[in-house]
């Protein structure tokens, strides 16, 4: 590992804190709020056949998770890279 | 030769077998049992000879496959140790019985897998140990964290693999034909040659395998039925207009006079078994039986909508009041638990770096999205089929697949009113089970379909069987008599008790599944809440707050484990009820208890040492795996 000051250490750890608090509040929003207690209000929308309420439990929420999980990834691996931590594997 | 290369060419090779024997079954009238021995000795076959190839006695190879699987591999590899006969079977059915209810599931086995991706999975790479009671013991010190988490391990693991075997059992039989009890038996042999002879390493590549089979054999029919409908082959995308006719064809039902007709004497039944219950002297199997009467009975007699001016059936009706509780409340508990569960945490151990354990989150997660977002689809289709075939079509002439299908008694076709027409209530369902099962037969396809969906929920079982056989032999042999009883063992004698314990685990699941209980699927959905409870704020906390000790961890698994279990058998077996909370979401209240527990208890005793907590903050900057597992080894072992 390169040696990181206790700064640089400092901003990295800060960044993933932040970014995955980020990532939580849509994943909590998006499960409890939109595809849960606003489902039945959301299934007055209806596109292409599907009820949003339902669309979004049983499709959108899970897109969603995918993207999310992939922009963690990314990031995160950018970061690593920005901040030249580089593994021996 | 590449990965790549070598999948590839066995998916090209599996869809060519497929093919020849489509043609062998269309043109030559290959008969429907050989389609399926060859289905079945075909993927066995495979399935033995990865776990031949693969064979090692490297303890690094055995344990996380030599933390060498490539980020894409390691998500297929988890997307099938992920879905098992449940997922597989089972959901597609839930989903067209249960309608909005059901998609707690298909969110809480997705969802989960963020709390893996930013909570634990890169974490525990950093890590490096061996299992998940190996970075608790490393991390916690000594050995109450790993005995507990052991004990834990292996109470979710062991009654998720009945499941499995069951599930097994369950296709072998209705397929082949062979009895269910040696179906088990035949099925075993193929997760034991893998698991055996070369662990986690043969495991890996099987699953790998085992997914390619299980995803295409899922896709095939019900894209063709989109196609065969809407001339559109993606039926995510179409099913939004039988959503919309399922559910015209639901109101339909609920102001129609014939079906009301039916209802009425399907309500009549109930009400006969209600007064007959009154009788003081009655046995306790009449008791049994005449509940179990009412209980069906009163099923059929409900309208598919709640009103006869309902805008929506129940299918797409959004529960309210106690039911969003407990709609919320299991999705959280099946969240949880995933990123709980042993067999999959286990699975991150094995890729070569921490950047590849976040992407391979990501890739599992891709993986498994592929079947669950098409399980919604299935069950629109299945009940589509179901209405327009299958309601109004007239007793002496069913459709092709109700006749093909009845026999094996998952459901029933009683003309209720005798009027020679079926209606929605002379429609029985006893499982759901049928859905995913009889659908290539629901679209008229040729039988090598269903011996493709046939392997594929094998595979969907044996691969899940395989993580999970490991994660209790391990738990054993390393965890408790490595770590706890003789640190002296040899490498081969560890090895060797492995090896007898995954045949020892395997033959105990398989018998105990002989005894078909019924309380097994309830089980399952138990090991989620359980998992969930007991490891996941141990874990959590071990990891992103250096200050979590010791005393607080065996304190909150403990206390998460205990009213946990509390709620779940009092709530099943004794009327307990806090605000109406269903049995199977019982971690809503263990899990925040074991969070607390361990915060308080933490503060109330002494810091961990220091180089623990060097080691707690070192894990948030990646580095190579190999050094930190030495130092994890290191604390774990200090005393040896």
């Amino acid at each position: 590992m390169a040696d990181l000051t206790d700064r640089q250490k400092d901003e990295y750890w800060r960044y993933n804190v932040r970014l995955t608090t980020i990532l939580l509040v849509i994943w909590f929003v998006v499960t409890y709020i939109i595809s849960g207690v606003m489902a039945g209000w959301l299934n007055q929308f209806v596109i292409l056949g599907f009820p949003m309420g339902y669309y979004m439990a049983a499709q959108g929420s899970l897109a969603i998770f995918v993207i999310e999980i992939a922009v963690y990834a990314k990031l995160m691996n950018a970061k690593d890279e920005e901040y030249g931590i580089r593994e021996e594997a | 030769m590449s990965l790549d290369k070598l999948f590839g060419i066995y998916t090209i090779a599996f869809l060519a077998v497929t093919v020849l024997i489509g043609i062998g079954e269309v043109f030559f009238g290959l008969p429907n049992a050989w389609i399926g021995w060859i289905f079945m000795a075909l993927s066995l076959a495979i399935y033995v000879f990865i776990g031949i190839v693969t064979r090692t006695s490297n303890p690094d190879q055995y344990y996380v496959a030599g933390r060498g699987v490539p980020a894409f591999y390691n998500g297929m590899a988890t997307g099938s140790d992920w879905m098992s006969a449940a997922s597989f079977i089972s959901m597609g059915g839930a989903l067209s019985a249960q309608g909005f209810a059901g998609l707690a599931y298909v969110m809480g086995w997705t969802g989960g897998y963020l709390l893996l991706a930013v909570f634990l999975g890169p974490y525990l790479r950093q890590f490096g140990a061996y299992t998940i009671p190996d970075f608790l013991g490393a991390r916690y010190g000594g050995h109450a964290a790993r005995v507990i988490g052991v004990i834990a391990a292996i109470a979710c693991s062991f009654t998720y693999l009945i499941a499995q075997v069951t599930g097994v059992g369950l296709i072998v039989s209705r397929f082949i034909g062979l009895d269910f009890n040696v179906g088990v038996f035949v099925g075993l042999l193929g997760v034991l040659f893998c698991s055996v002879l070369g662990g986690m390493r043969s495991v890996t590549w099987t699953q790998v395998a085992q997914y390619i089979i299980l995803i295409i054999s899922y896709l095939v029919p019900v894209v063709y039925l989109s196609w065969q409908i809407f001339s559109i082959p993606v039926p995510e995308l179409t099913y939004g207009q039988l959503l919309q006719r399922n559910n015209a064809s639901a109101i339909q039902i609920t102001k129609d006079a014939k079906e009301k007709e039916t209802r009425a004497l399907w309500k009549k039944d109930a009400d006969e078994a209600t007064e007959k219950l009154k009788d003081p002297n009655l046995s306790e199997g009449d008791r049994t039986r005449l509940t179990a009467t009412r209980a069906a009975a009163l099923a059929q007699a409900r309208p598919p909508a709640p009103s006869e001016d309902a805008k929506f059936g129940y299918y797409l009706t959004v529960p309210s009041g106690v039911g969003m509780w407990n709609f919320l409340a299991l999705t959280f508990c099946l969240m949880v638990g995933t990123a709980g569960l042993p067999h999959i945490l286990t699975r991150y151990y094995t890729t070569p770096s921490v950047r590849q354990a976040r992407t391979s989150v990501a890739w599992s997660l891709f993986f498994i999205f592929l079947l669950y977002f098409t399980a919604p689809a299935y069950a629109a289709f299945a009940r589509f089929a179901i209405y327009a075939k299958l309601v109004g079509s007239q007793v002496a002439d069913l459709p092709r697949w109700v006749t093909l299908w009845k026999p094996a008694g998952l459901f029933d076709v009683v003309d209720k009113n005798g009027d020679g027409v079926i209606q929605w209530a002379d429609f029985v369902v006893k499982s759901t089970d049928f859905v995913v099962l009889a659908t290539p037969e629901i679209a008229g396809l040729p039988f090598v379909i269903t011996g493709l969906v046939m392997a594929g929920g094998l595979a969907a079982a044996l691969s899940t069987a395989d993580g999970l056989l490991l994660t209790i032999a391990n738990a054993i042999s390393h965890d408790l008599y490595y770590n706890v009883i003789d640190p002296s063992a040899s490498l081969a004698k560890r090895l060797t008790i492995t090896k007898v314990l995954l045949i020892v685990t395997a033959l105990i699941s398989a018998y105990v599944a002989t005894f078909r209980l019924s309380l097994i699927v309830e089980l399952v959905a138990w090991a989620f809440s359980l998992a969930g409870a007991s490891f996941f704020p141990a874990l959590v906390m071990g990891i992103w707050w250096k200050r979590a000790n010791k005393a607080g961890a065996v304190v909150g698994m403990i206390v998460g484990l205990g009213i946990t279990t509390y709620y779940m058998i009092g709530s099943r077996f004794f009327g307990v009820s806090w605000f109406g909370t269903l049995t199977i979401a019982s971690a809503i209240f263990g899990l925040p208890a074991g969070f607390i527990t361990i915060w308080i208890v933490s503060l109330l005793t002494a810091p961990p040492p220091k180089h623990v907590q060097d080691l707690v903050v070192s894990v948030r900057y990646p580095k190579s795996g190999q050094a930190t597992a030495r130092e994890a080894q290191g604390i774990g072992l200090g005393q040896h």
